[in-house]
């Protein structure tokens, strides 16, 4: 006597976990008819054959020698499937395995849900036209183009020829009465719809077509289930998953929650050393039946993290096993960032008046060329970062990218101006995490209060003027992504709280309160006289920008600076 | 890369291995339980000198990560670490007297044995101070991991030094043999590492860490490379060009997605820093058998007047596998 369930199991490796599996279904009432690839030592089969000797209702198929893709994967589950029919008349719906598949649940519960169930056949079957998971981009073109040519191992030939064939025109004709459909190769079908299969008048005419189909496990029974099937379901009872590389998600011990939880029957695939996994799901049950339908969304969620993981990876890092090329980044840094050009040449306690402001971390200038300012003047910052100036310029870019990522999730600003080390300002340019102010031509104040030989100041004026031209071109091209702000030092005196409120508000938008105190501006009396000595002595401080004609006051006399909201 | 770099990294591969072919001459067999390898036995290969109170935690670290087999070569040990690994069950162990320098660091040595016995296996090849830590080590052995790589036709599997260290003068706590050596050099730097492709042989050439920001602050160019690929599946024609850096032919060391998605990848942890490290530099300096005229050593030395100390406050200490992935040291790639 027979269950209404019979298994029929594909297995090529780990025929030990096969064996286990094949006595847990046949323990629970199942026939199960196993098909061992050919390619299998002969020594293993006859071990696994004595294993099972004393197990009734286990039978073995002609074997096959299965490789992926081809007909002869369709050829033994149909071997295997006729002579479970044959061998099993009280058999009415007929599971396909494989020896990786593990059951999550009692099998009397699966049972119990076909018996629900019957006369409806589950199976994964979906129009090629719908289908966004196969591949190498084949979908229609499985059935329509010849592949003679292995994939795993002659992937070149079998490129080249199917873009002959596509270039040529070259196309099979699908036989009459066939829908391509795709789907997953693990199905559950009633005994009426395999029948009709195994035994339709035209099957030779079929299976002679499906013998050139790309991998007609995943569409033979797809497509022929349409057509003979009077109730179908188009979803897999065997929970399977691949990658975008198609190779399956593999289950191991650290799953078990996850798959207890996800209320599937079948597992595909667990990987054969999970003995975890193995001895608590084939233990008897330890809990009443009366179960919820299958829920993945778990599982699913997981695996879409990975895919996630494997195809974008985490913005803005950088590291051993992902080093994107230039503008492949998915995101150049973690987080947004301020970088103030030239403003602490303006106003002497910008930094701490800035902490104060809008509570984000401020650096001093971090490129300078003696040492790394950061915040507080420390000697380390997070992530071991060291304040040394060589080891940052050894690689700026690396240095820039490290600050971001270890502080993720905190803004990181800091001051920059033509002296400091311009290496990375291409990347802050084109980065959309980049905020960055620029007050042009500021480089003058510290100049103008130099004592030393006015030749000497004169050529550092107009090698700063040099630098921070070719700087403002970068932030001017049309590639930039960075939110830029650009004010020549004559506009920005004209209003200064005006211009530094958006910026502000910037970094810190739930700050609601306008800033209390103002930055403290260097007194620039003699600055008018100063640009007009550079001009006498032949130079054109162009960045500078029209000067006010009186002498710039810093704020207007009363305590509060004029604001506008 | 046009066609003549290609075919002079091939005359340079085969350079390598005739050199490794030449080498075994060199090496006298101690213990050779090589016959008991299995074929899908993971191996491991490692060169070691005067190593002796590390090697009971090695083993047993590696054991329990599922290795099957240890292949060693002793060069020139005088504290009886070879008779202790000849006892050991899994392990085939050969001694040479030959300079460790000359054979390129030992590579010629374990280039042999690989030829020899590394064929088709997946193969571990590193230093008995440094611990592999890959993605769930802690819930999945390593043929899990080999296997998942096979799968994915995936040959090379990248792990980065990551240089642990203890809080003060490394020479603290004395290291007993067979304890843990992460209980005491439990920090690390997190995040000042800088990775540079290397065009020639399409590695990523990773600097930083407690050597670069102590040692070499003022010559960060000479500071040591930390990227290395220690886990491959081998075969007779491979080669390891210059330690583990990297491997020839050049696709091996492709084990970074240059897409902006992430590969796979591991951590090695070192445990350098430990209480016999002062006198290691010494000896090694006089010996001046290591890399660049042993100029780590050099500069540790130089160091030495002051107590060596690498902590500083923004030192991470390690916690598990899961911490240094979502630092973003390593990577779980696609698998999950």
């Amino acid at each position: 006597m027979s269950g209404p369930l019979g298994i029929v199991m594909l297995c090529h490796t780990a025929l030990g976990r096969a064996t286990e599996l094949a006595r847990h279904w046949a323990a629970a009432g199942c026939p199960v008819v196993i098909h061992v690839d050919q390619r299998v030592p002969r020594d293993d089969i006859e071990a696994m054959r004595r294993a099972l000797a004393d197990c009734p209702g286990i039978g073995f198929s002609e074997r096959y020698a299965c490789e992926w893709g081809t007909w002869s994967l369709v050829a033994a589950t149909l071997a295997a499937t006729q002579q479970l029919l044959a061998d099993h008349a009280d058999v009415r719906h007929v599971c396909l395995v494989s020896g990786m598949c593990l059951p999550l649940r009692p099998v009397a519960e699966l049972v119990a849900y076909l018996e629900e169930h019957s006369g409806t056949d589950f199976i994964e079957s979906v129009t090629t036209a719908d289908v966004g998971w196969t591949v190498g981009g084949l979908n229609i073109e499985r059935f329509t183009l010849r592949f003679p040519f292995s994939w795993r191992t002659r992937r070149r030939l079998f490129d080249r020829y199917v873009a002959l064939q596509r270039r040529i025109g070259w196309r099979r004709r699908i036989p009459h009465g066939i829908e391509p459909h795709l789907g997953s190769q693990w199905w559950c079908l009633t005994r009426k719809t395999l029948e009709s299969i195994l035994n339709a008048p035209d099957r030779s005419r079929i299976e002679r077509y499906f013998r050139r189909v790309w991998i007609p496990d995943e569409s033979y029974f797809q497509s022929l289930a349409r057509r003979y099937s009077t109730r179908l379901e188009s979803r897999s009872l065997t929970l399977s998953k691949f990658d975008p590389q198609g190779r399956p998600f593999v289950f191991y011990d650290d799953h078990i929650e996850l798959l207890r939880r996800s209320d599937c029957f079948v597992a595909r695939k667990v990987w054969p050393g999970a003995d975890r996994l193995f001895a608590t799901f084939l233990a008897p049950p330890p809990w009443p039946g009366a179960r919820l339908l299958p829920n993945p969304g778990r599982i699913d969620r997981l695996f879409s993290r990975a895919v996630e993981r494997r195809l974008r990876g985490r913005a803005g890092l950088y590291m051993q096993s992902r080093f994107p090329r230039l503008d492949h980044e998915n995101g150049k840094t973690s987080t947004p960032y301020s970088v103030f050009h030239g403003f602490t040449d303006l106003f002497e306690d910008f930094e701490a008046w800035l902490c104060r402001t809008t509570g984000a971390r401020v650096h001093g200038h971090l490129f300078a060329p003696d040492r790394v300012d950061f915040a507080g003047g420390e000697r380390f910052f997070h992530g071991a970062l060291s304040d040394s100036a060589l080891l940052r310029d050894h690689n700026p870019r690396a240095f820039l990218t490290n600050l971001i990522w270890n502080a993720r999730g905190d803004r990181q600003v800091f001051q920059f101006s033509p002296r400091d080390n311009q290496a990375c300002n291409w990347f802050m340019a084109t980065d959309p995490n980049a905020q960055i102010s620029v007050i042009t031509g500021s480089w003058a104040i510290p100049l103008m209060a130099r004592d030393a030989d006015f030749a000497a100041t004169r050529a550092e004026a107009a090698r700063l003027q040099r630098i921070e031209t070719a700087h403002l071109a970068i932030l001017r091209s049309m590639y930039v992504k960075a939110q830029v702000r650009i004010w020549s030092l004559g506009e920005f005196l004209e209003s200064p709280m005006e211009a530094l409120q958006p910026i502000l508000h910037d970094i810190a938008p739930r700050q609601r309160r306008s800033p209390t105190e103002v930055p403290r501006m260097l007194p620039l009396d003699t600055l008018g006289r100063f640009l007009q000595n550079l001009r006498n002595q032949g130079m054109q401080p162009t960045l500078v920008g029209d000067l006010p004609d009186t002498p710039p006051q810093p704020w207007p006399d009363q305590g509060r600076p004029y604001l506008v909201r | 890369m046009g066609y003549w770099q290609g075919y002079r990294l091939r005359l340079r591969r085969r350079r390598i291995l005739w050199r490794s072919f030449r080498s075994r001459h060199a090496l006298s067999v101690v213990a050779d339980r090589t016959r008991t390898i299995g074929k899908s036995d993971i191996l491991l290969f490692a060169t070691l000198r005067n190593e002796g109170p590390r090697l009971p935690w090695f083993l047993d670290y590696y054991r329990k990560l599922g290795v099957r087999h240890f292949l060693f070569v002793d060069n020139a040990s005088t504290d009886g670490s070879d008779s202790y690994l000849a006892a050991q069950p899994d392990v085939s162990i050969w001694r040479t007297e030959a300079s460790y320098r000359a054979a390129r660091f030992g590579m010629d040595w374990i280039g042999w044995l690989q030829i020899r016995h590394g064929h088709g296996h997946w193969c571990l090849v590193v230093d008995v101070d440094e611990f592999l830590v890959y993605p769930f080590c802690d819930t999945r052995p390593l043929p899990a991991l080999t296997e998942w790589l096979d799968m994915g036709g995936i040959r090379s599997f990248p792990a980065m030094i990551l240089d642990m260290y203890p809080k003060g003068p490394v020479d603290a706590h004395p290291y007993l043999p067979g304890q843990d050596p992460f209980e005491q050099a439990c920090w690390f730097d997190a995040g000042n590492y800088t990775a540079r492709r290397n065009e020639r042989f399409g590695n990523l050439w990773i600097q930083g860490g407690p050597r670069a920001r102590v040692f070499f602050s003022d010559a960060p160019d000479r500071a040591p490379a930390l990227n290395k690929i220690p886990l491959v599946k081998w075969n007779r024609r491979y080669s390891y060009v210059g330690s583990t850096h990297m491997l020839l032919p050049r696709g091996l060391n492709l084990v970074y997605e240059e897409w902006g998605g992430e590969r796979s990848s591991g951590c090695l942890l070192h445990a350098k820093f430990l209480s016999d490290f002062p006198a290691k530099a010494e000896e090694e300096m006089r010996r001046r058998e290591h890399y660049h005229d042993s100029i780590e050593y050099r500069a540790y030395a130089d160091r030495a007047a002051g107590p060596t100390d690498l902590w500083c406050v923004w030192s991470e200490r390690y916690l598990n596998w899961r911490q240094l992935e979502i630092l973003g040291l390593m990577s779980k790639g696609g698998w999950t």
